[in-house]
């Protein structure tokens, strides 16, 4: 017998969602005027012309950022068959997890150690009230 | 039930769903105008309709007319893909979340989700997940310096907290022992939301929304002091509706997924306590799930107009720091509960 398993379902909600998108998008480009100029599509730099080239280089911490994800997210994957069958498990099944995370949270520690997780933050410095007297004396 | 009457009945709740959905979100951008306006004492849009309740619509057929500005710099295909893969996976996610139990009408069996997906738990934390492509894709494919910014600093922030939603995710399951929205609201019977069990992974469930929505304190990738527009300084007409429309959708999926996940779906207490049977029953479940996810909603829009923005390594301190380990004991927590009191 022919059947709509319940990821057919998702798919035609899918479909549906992207009909409606595609077609918000395109009787936009039909009801809206078209008169580009040169300086209509130059890229917006706060009203001056654009300088160099837009993909400028950007900070190597949100590669390390990305890095230190892919490690974490691949646990949780890892942790979802664990905590499915938890409760039929007992005392086992609590100590195999506990084992698991303390792992995980050596690894975490591990890498706050090493100073991965810290961000360029500023350090400003305050003027001190005793240096500021001191100078005028 | 034969295929025919499935696909109808299917059709029918979605094109329900995505109309009721759609005009939810046109109306959260108005009650945030609203609340706004309250926040700082001021009117608010008040000219279209009676008290501006037509507002959403003239700002949609306004956005409609607008010239789309397609800069020089772009890249084409990627800037036009971008809004529609940010407003298809908002959309997407609401599939697997129900709104209310299962009902008799009609002769017909029907259950008040769309789609009761075994796994549908990784379903949206996968579609979560794409929704980092269309930021990043705008972000790059726009030929600007504050969009590329915007997107790579978005990007990094929406994974950051992913993690941490994820471990929290963790502790849901742990209780219901199944991946199923459904079978997860059902596991909350009564007052056993986890919102109450496991306090900890609801606030680092919060929290991670809130990060992941890009809503303030957390929309550093559109901070307009800093970056212009962030991701989409280079939008305009509808794509930059679509961008607009996605934020808003992506507010009311993660009200909806925090009330299932811990403030117990569509559970209604009252209906037990009042042994109310029947259409009524369902009537106040769907109300309260309704409910529950007006009040969330008010709730991001409230944070919005009453809390400032977060410095970058703040953000990236608290998402890691913080969230993560917390996220971490709250998985110990629930376990020793599990193990304690056998629920």
């Amino acid at each position: 017998m022919l059947m709509l398993t319940e990821f057919g379902k998702v798919f035609i909600f899918i479909l549906l969602g992207a009909i409606f998108v595609t077609i918000a998008i395109i009787a936009a480009k039909l009801v809206s005027p078209n008169r580009p100029t040169h300086e209509k599509l130059l890229t917006y730099e706060c009203g001056e012309n654009p300088v160099g080239s837009p993909w400028v280089k950007f900070n190597i911490r949100f590669y390390v950022v990305a890095l230190i994800f892919l490690i974490f997210d691949v646990e949780v994957v890892l942790l979802f068959p664990w905590a499915l069958v938890y409760k039929g498990f007992g005392i086992f099944g609590f100590l195999t997890g506990i084992i698991f995370l303390v792992i995980l949270g050596l690894g975490m520690a591990y890498e706050w150690r090493k100073g991965d997780l810290e961000w360029a933050r500023p350090h400003p410095i305050p003027p001190e009230l005793d240096k500021v007297l001191s100078k005028k004396e | 039930m034969s295929i025919m009457e499935i696909v109808v009945i299917t059709l029918i709740k979605i094109v329900a769903i995505l109309s009721v959905f759609l005009l939810s979100v046109a109306y959260s951008v108005y009650f945030e105008r609203k609340i706004a306006s309250w926040a700082q004492n001021r009117v608010g849009p008040n000219r279209v309709g009676w008290n501006g309740l037509l507002q959403p619509f003239a700002d949609v057929f306004k956005l409609l007319l607008k010239e789309d500005i397609v800069p020089e710099a772009s890249n084409k295909p990627l800037h036009t893909l971008a809004p529609f893969i940010a407003l298809l996976v908002a959309f997407s996610t609401y599939a697997v979340i129900p709104f209310g139990p299962e009902v008799e009408l009609f002769g017909y069996k029907i259950n008040l989700v769309v789609a009761d997906v075994n796994i549908g738990i990784l379903y949206v934390l996968a579609f979560t997940s794409i929704a980092v492509y269309g930021i990043t894709f705008a972000g790059w494919s726009s030929g600007s310096k504050y969009s590329l910014l915007g997107g790579i600093r978005s990007s990094a922030q929406m994974i950051s907290y992913e993690v941490s939603m994820g471990f929290s995710v963790g502790g849901v399951i742990l209780l219901a022992e199944s991946l199923s929205p459904v079978k997860i609201v059902e596991a909350q019977h009564g007052w056993m939301w986890n919102a109450i069990i496991q306090p900890i992974g609801f606030i680092t469930f919060l929290v991670s929304s809130f990060a992941e929505t890009n809503r303030l304190p957390f929309d550093l990738p559109e901070a307009e002091p800093e970056l212009v527009g962030g991701y989409h300084t280079e939008y305009s007409s509808m794509k930059f509706a679509g961008f607009f429309l996605a934020e808003y959708a992506n507010m009311i999926i993660s009200s909806a997924l925090i009330t299932t996940l811990y403030l117990g779906g569509w559970q209604n207490p009252l209906v037990d306590i009042f042994h109310i049977q029947g259409g009524w029953a369902v009537a106040m479940q769907v109300g309260a799930f309704m409910i529950k996810i007006a009040l969330l909603l008010f709730f991001f829009i409230w944070v919005r107009w009453s809390l400032p923005r977060f410095r970058y390594d703040q953000l990236m301190n608290l998402g890691w720091k913080v969230m993560f380990p917390l996220a971490l004991l709250n998985i110990i927590w629930v376990a020793v509960l599990i193990m304690v009191f056998k629920i």
